[in-house]
């Protein structure tokens, strides 16, 4: 380059030939490039961000219109005159606080039973050798494969008439007691590894405890600690990616569930997923309002109100989530 | 260490024995449920779609075996089970390739380093929260109403939304592209919204694959002198091969789960209480699912490369 400034008289032929032209050239190139890789990746990203987040602005919007704005052709996503009065309906027929602590009391609780569940279910497929072990695991992903829709008339039944053993009618010479409409059947079925997509959980915490170092259990056997121990206080600290994973993925899908819910028909006044769905016939029965369009309008407000727990949530941890998928060998 | 100064137990068992004792302590929860909810309620699913079922709270639940007679009423006599089941396969057939496609170019993209990846991040993996069915419902509405053009949620939409689809499909019509291709296109802009949505676990999982492949290996491609083609064919896939059919797998039981033909069974027996039917269109759905699953996987199992 210093040599082509400080003697201008280069023919441009001669420039052209030059390396000096030649490697201008690539330079150019190169960032010409990169800037349309960019570019593209924008676009692209730009586009899905928009499928994804039209529809939750759009219900954002449209639980602060008024009437009048409803019905204005001319209003689109921004409100003329904005209105907070289908937030306090919606609160008031949703029962919203009350509700919403029992069913965080609800996610939260069968999120703990998974945690622990499952991870000493993965734990012990990792770690320890015994017979039948491979057919167990097999079994494992078989509930992976098969979901419990598949046998969701024989889990109704199962719960309709709970009678484990028979030891129910042989007191009451009954049918067995009838756990629908309460949480108890989802509590149970995470407490004995067969909730929510418990096999996935399983699966994934396999995976991660087979890729932590045995050393560290050794260590901790030389210093005298017994097997539970071991695994509370030095294997389950270390596997907080593990950890951390399986608690997002639980709380969320099982705060959105619906099979646990309609399956077992679990009470409106515990699961406020539930009470959602008859939101609309309440509020329009209760406030006499016959415009479906207006309807609408309230219930986007109580969607607004149901979703903003777990994004909450999901914001708080979502960092270390994807952090922990990335570290957790979730893919093995 | 431990076990010497424990007492002896009357049982005097190996090394081995006690850590298999322990292994099936730590299992034991999960053990029993697998036999007690899943596998026994398997046996109840085949059992009940051989019977007549009838449910009173004041009886109790009462069998009656009829052999094979709801599956011949599935077969022959109910109105809607194959449709339902055809086009439930079908579309899970249709969307499963764009899924695995486009979750794996997302997650491509997402694994390169640029300003505003957190956000990015945070916003692809939203349809994982957003999935609930009551939600859902609400969301699918909002999404019609969005993209009225494309989905035609209804006419005056339409016309909010900007986008007249019968415009579009004029306008390539005149372009004498065959009706058959146009209507695939037009099928699958439909589907955007229901791939991009279903594909946020997968993104995830693609995205740890893609971590977990060694640099030293995009190193040697680069001193090699390997285009940015090659290499993607030559190591990018083929490492993330084995993760495609974990993909696969999750995909097909996802789609299986919120099919149309776990909806029919499940209102059968919800709504007209027909309940060995309903066991009867389980046992159908599942293990035609299950099939298709074992094929596809053993197809891509022929192909994959496992590292270690």
């Amino acid at each position: 380059m210093t040599a082509n400034t400080a003697s201008n008289k280069l023919t441009w032929r001669e420039f052209r030939s030059s390396p000096a032209y030649a490697n201008r050239r690539d330079k150019t190139l190169t960032g010409l490039k990169n800037f349309a890789i960019g570019l593209f990746r924008l676009i692209v990203i730009a586009g899905i961000s928009y499928v994804i987040l039209a529809p939750v602005i759009n219900i954002i919007a449209n639980s602060f219109f008024s009437r009048q704005d409803s019905i204005n052709p001319m209003v689109f996503t921004i409100p003329i005159s904005p209105t907070l009065e289908r937030y306090t309906m919606a609160i008031k027929y949703l029962d919203y606080l009350p509700v919403l602590g029992s069913t965080l009391l609800y996610v939260f609780g069968v999120t703990l039973i998974q945690l622990l569940v499952c991870s000493m279910a993965g734990y012990g497929f990792a770690r320890y050798k015994f017979p039948l072990k491979s057919i167990l695991f097999a079994f494992v992903l078989v509930t992976i494969v098969i979901p419990l829709n598949t046998i969701q008339f024989p889990l109704y039944t199962t719960f309709r008439f709970f009678d484990p053993l028979g030891i129910v009618s042989l007191f009451n010479g009954g049918k067995g007691i009838n756990l629908l409409q309460t949480p108890w059947p989802t509590v149970l079925m995470s407490l004995f590894g067969c909730g929510l997509r418990s096999g996935l959980y399983i699966y994934i915490f396999n995976q991660f405890f087979r890729g932590l170092p045995k050393e560290i259990e050794e260590a901790a056997l030389v210093d005298g600690a017994g097997t539970g121990r071991t695994y509370f206080t030095i294997m389950m600290p270390n596997a907080a990616p593990a950890v951390i994973t399986v608690a997002v993925f639980s709380i969320v899908w099982q705060y959105n569930d619906s099979f646990f819910a309609n399956t077992f028909n679990i009470s409106d006044s515990i699961l406020v997923t539930r009470k959602l769905e008859s939101l609309i016939n309440v509020i329009a029965n209760a406030e006499k309002i016959q415009t479906i369009r207006e309807q609408q309008l309230y219930f986007d407000a109580g969607v607004v109100l149901v979703l903003v727990p777990v994004v909450v949530i999901y914001l708080l941890l979502q960092r270390r989530f994807i952090e922990g998928v990335e570290r957790s060998g979730i893919v093995g | 260490m431990t076990a010497i100064r424990r007492k002896r137990s009357i049982f005097h068992l190996s090394y081995e024995q006690r850590n298999a004792a322990r292994g099936y302590r730590f299992i034991l929860p999960w053990l029993i449920g697998f036999l007690v909810f899943y596998a026994g309620c398997l046996v109840q699913l085949g059992e009940f779609s051989l019977s007549k079922i009838g449910l009173d709270a004041a009886t109790g639940m009462t069998k009656e075996y009829v052999g094979f007679s709801n599956y011949i009423e599935a077969f022959t006599s109910h109105a809607t089970f194959k449709q339902t089941l055809t086009s439930s396969l079908i579309d899970m057939m249709i969307d499963l390739p764009m899924i695995i496609f486009f979750s794996l170019f997302v997650a491509m993209m997402l694994n390169r380093k640029f300003k505003g990846r957190a956000v990015v991040r945070a916003i692809f993996f939203l349809p994982i929260i957003l999935s609930a069915d009551a939600v859902g419902n609400a969301i699918t509405r909002a999404t019609e109403l969005v993209n009225a053009g494309v989905s035609g949620a209804s006419l005056e939409a339409a016309s909010a939304g900007g986008v007249s689809v019968a415009y579009y499909m004029e306008l390539f019509g005149e372009l004498a592209i065959p009706d058959s291709i146009l209507g695939y296109i037009v099928d699958t802009v439909n589907r955007i919204s229901t791939i991009i949505k279903g594909s946020g676990v997968q993104i995830i999982l693609f995205i740890a694959a893609l971590q977990s492949i060694p640099g030293s290996l995009y190193e040697v491609a680069r001193i090699e002198g390997a285009t940015g083609y090659e290499t993607f064919w030559k190591v990018t896939f083929p490492m993330v091969m084995p993760h495609i059919i974990t993909n696969t797998i999750y995909t097909v039981v996802d789609r299986f789960t919120s099919s149309e033909v776990i909806g029919l069974a499940t209102r059968t027996y919800k709504e007209l209480y027909n309940y060995g039917l309903s066991s009867a269109f389980s046992v159908v759905s599942t293990l035609v699912t299950i099939l298709i699953l074992g094929l596809i996987v053993y197809l891509l199992n022929k192909r994959a490369f496992y590292y270690n």
